[in-house]
């Protein structure tokens, strides 16, 4: 019901493309370490999430979490824990609230907060040591939040 | 060293046989504290050392070195191979190059380089002249201004960094000793509340990656304990010497934060923080980096 008039509302400001619905970063509702409703109608896509999990323009998850799995991807980082098996370790609802925002599942992580606008200290656009020249966009998109979520609940034991 | 809880143990093995191929020495597979520097064959330096109390929440102090691999360090440890020497021995000619309008260089006041023994160990301190908390940079060009009648130069400019290692090397084996006292502690108590602030769109503060996970690889790179007390170091990833301000630029811009100048106050203030999180470690610089 709420992401029916919500999907309306961005419907009627012209900002949304014909593909899907979607819950804006500060409408997400984190219930118990868990975001039961997905950020958009369309199903999240492992493939698209593999490679969002391995990029580092993307989500660069691999920059903190070794993934065995992804041993095509060189150089894994050791500062979160391994994502082998988080399939298992958790629901897909509170792999979405991990992923949309660590720091309400995980009290002040390191993990950054990837569907999120702020408020942050010193916002910069990406990595050129700039001031933004707008507001900035969640780290990233829905949808992409969506597939990253399908990508970990192919990780089982 | 500091041993974090949760599911590291089980991760650090597996990282062992995925990516460790690279074949490099980590701090994590040698107890640091049996890792001894020295440097052309003589001189010992302090690379683990007990912090001083209420500085930060770290429980012991290592040396950047100890986090470099096998190769890097060893170019470290003799000075015919630290390409950082090079640049040295250039900051030597302009030592007695005589520039500006008062027919002066550095060597018509202070005479010998070995006159700069100690100041690398207890900078950033109150400057009596300038009446401010400075760091080297800022008092090089003050002799320069003011008392050379000379450009300044850049901040962390190819001059004034090599000048730094200059400087920095006649204090190499010293402790740093650098002093919180009244007429600096509050910009002392600003440099702590940057270096713990989680700046940028990846709210990353300098603890969470240097104090809470050193020993630990962040993707390639091995994280230490972000200690200047190497600076300037030269780094094989872009061939010159590197500045203090300009690492911490680096590293904000990393966390996605719109960063601040070198030579601004927040970068002086944080230098003045930075450096007495490692008071008790040698000044080892010019170092060698990745
Ligand atoms: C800067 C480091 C960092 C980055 C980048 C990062 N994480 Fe994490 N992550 C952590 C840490 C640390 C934890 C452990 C939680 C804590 O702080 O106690 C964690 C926890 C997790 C967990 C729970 C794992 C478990 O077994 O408990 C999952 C799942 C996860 N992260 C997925 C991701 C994904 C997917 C991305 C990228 C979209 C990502 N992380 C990016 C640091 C990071
Ligand atoms: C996203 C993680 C991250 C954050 C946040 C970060 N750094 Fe770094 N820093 C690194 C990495 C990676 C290196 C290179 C490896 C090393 O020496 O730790 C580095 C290196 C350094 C070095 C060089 C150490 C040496 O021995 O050569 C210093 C000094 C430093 N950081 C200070 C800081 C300060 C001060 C801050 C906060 C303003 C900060 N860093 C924030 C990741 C980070």
């Amino acid at each position: 019901m709420k992401r029916a008039m919500l999907s309306m509302a961005i419907l009627v400001a012209g900002t949304v493309t014909a593909t899907a619905a979607e819950i804006a970063p500060n409408d997400v509702v984190f219930n118990d370490g868990a975001v039961e409703t997905p950020l958009t109608d369309k199903p999240g896509d492992p493939a698209a999430g593999r490679k969002v999990v391995g990029t580092k323009s993307l989500g660069n998850c691999v920059a903190c979490h070794q993934v065995s799995e992804m041993s095509d991807v060189p150089f894994h980082g050791e500062i979160g824990p391994s994502l082998d098996g988080a399939g298992d370790r958790y629901t897909e609802a509170e792999l979405r609230a991990i992923i949309a925002d660590a720091k309400k599942v995980f009290p002040d992580t390191v993990m950054p907060s990837f569907y999120k606008t702020g408020p942050y200290i010193r916002p910069g656009k990406a990595f050129t040591g700039k001031a933004p020249d707008g507001p900035l966009p969640p780290l990233l998109s829905a949808q992409q939040i969506e597939d990253v979520v399908a990508y970990l609940k192919t990780l089982k034991e | 060293m500091k041993k974090r809880v949760t599911l590291k143990g089980a991760a650090a093995a597996a990282m062992a046989t995925a990516v460790f191929a690279a074949g490099t020495s980590v701090l994590a597979e040698q107890d640091p504290t049996v890792k001894e520097m020295v440097v052309n064959g003589e001189e010992v330096m302090t690379v683990v050392a007990d912090p001083q109390p209420g500085v930060s929440e770290l429980d012991k102090l290592y040396d950047g070195w100890l986090f470099r691999s096998e190769e890097t360090q060893a170019l470290q440890m003799d000075d015919f191979e630290n390409p950082g020497m090079i640049f040295v021995e250039q900051a030597e000619e302009m030592w007695n190059t005589v520039e500006g309008s008062e027919g002066k260089s550095c060597a018509s006041c202070h005479g010998d380089p070995s006159s700069m023994k100690g100041v690398r160990a207890t900078y950033p301190k109150m400057s009596p002249s300038l009446g401010k908390l400075a760091t080297i940079e800022m008092e090089v060009n003050n002799c320069r201004e003011n008392r050379m009648g000379a450009e300044p130069w850049k901040y962390t400019g190819g001059k004034m960094t090599a000048m730094n290692a200059l400087i920095t090397l006649q204090s190499r084996g010293m402790p740093v000793d650098v002093k919180v006292d009244d007429a600096v502690r509050a910009n002392w108590e600003h440099g702590k509340e940057l270096y713990y602030a989680r700046t940028g769109q990846l709210e990353l503060s300098c603890a969470n990656c240097h104090e809470q996970h050193y020993g630990e690889r962040i993707r390639a790179d091995m994280l230490s304990q972000g200690q200047i007390n190497g600076f300037p170091a030269y780094r094989l990833k872009n061939g010159k010497l590197n500045s203090v301000h300009a690492r911490f630029k680096g590293c904000v811009r990393d966390t996605r934060a719109e960063t601040y100048k070198p030579g601004s106050q927040a970068f002086i203030d944080l230098e003045l923080y930075v450096a007495t999180r490692g008071n008790g470690l040698s000044v080892t610089g010019p170092s060698v980096r990745n």
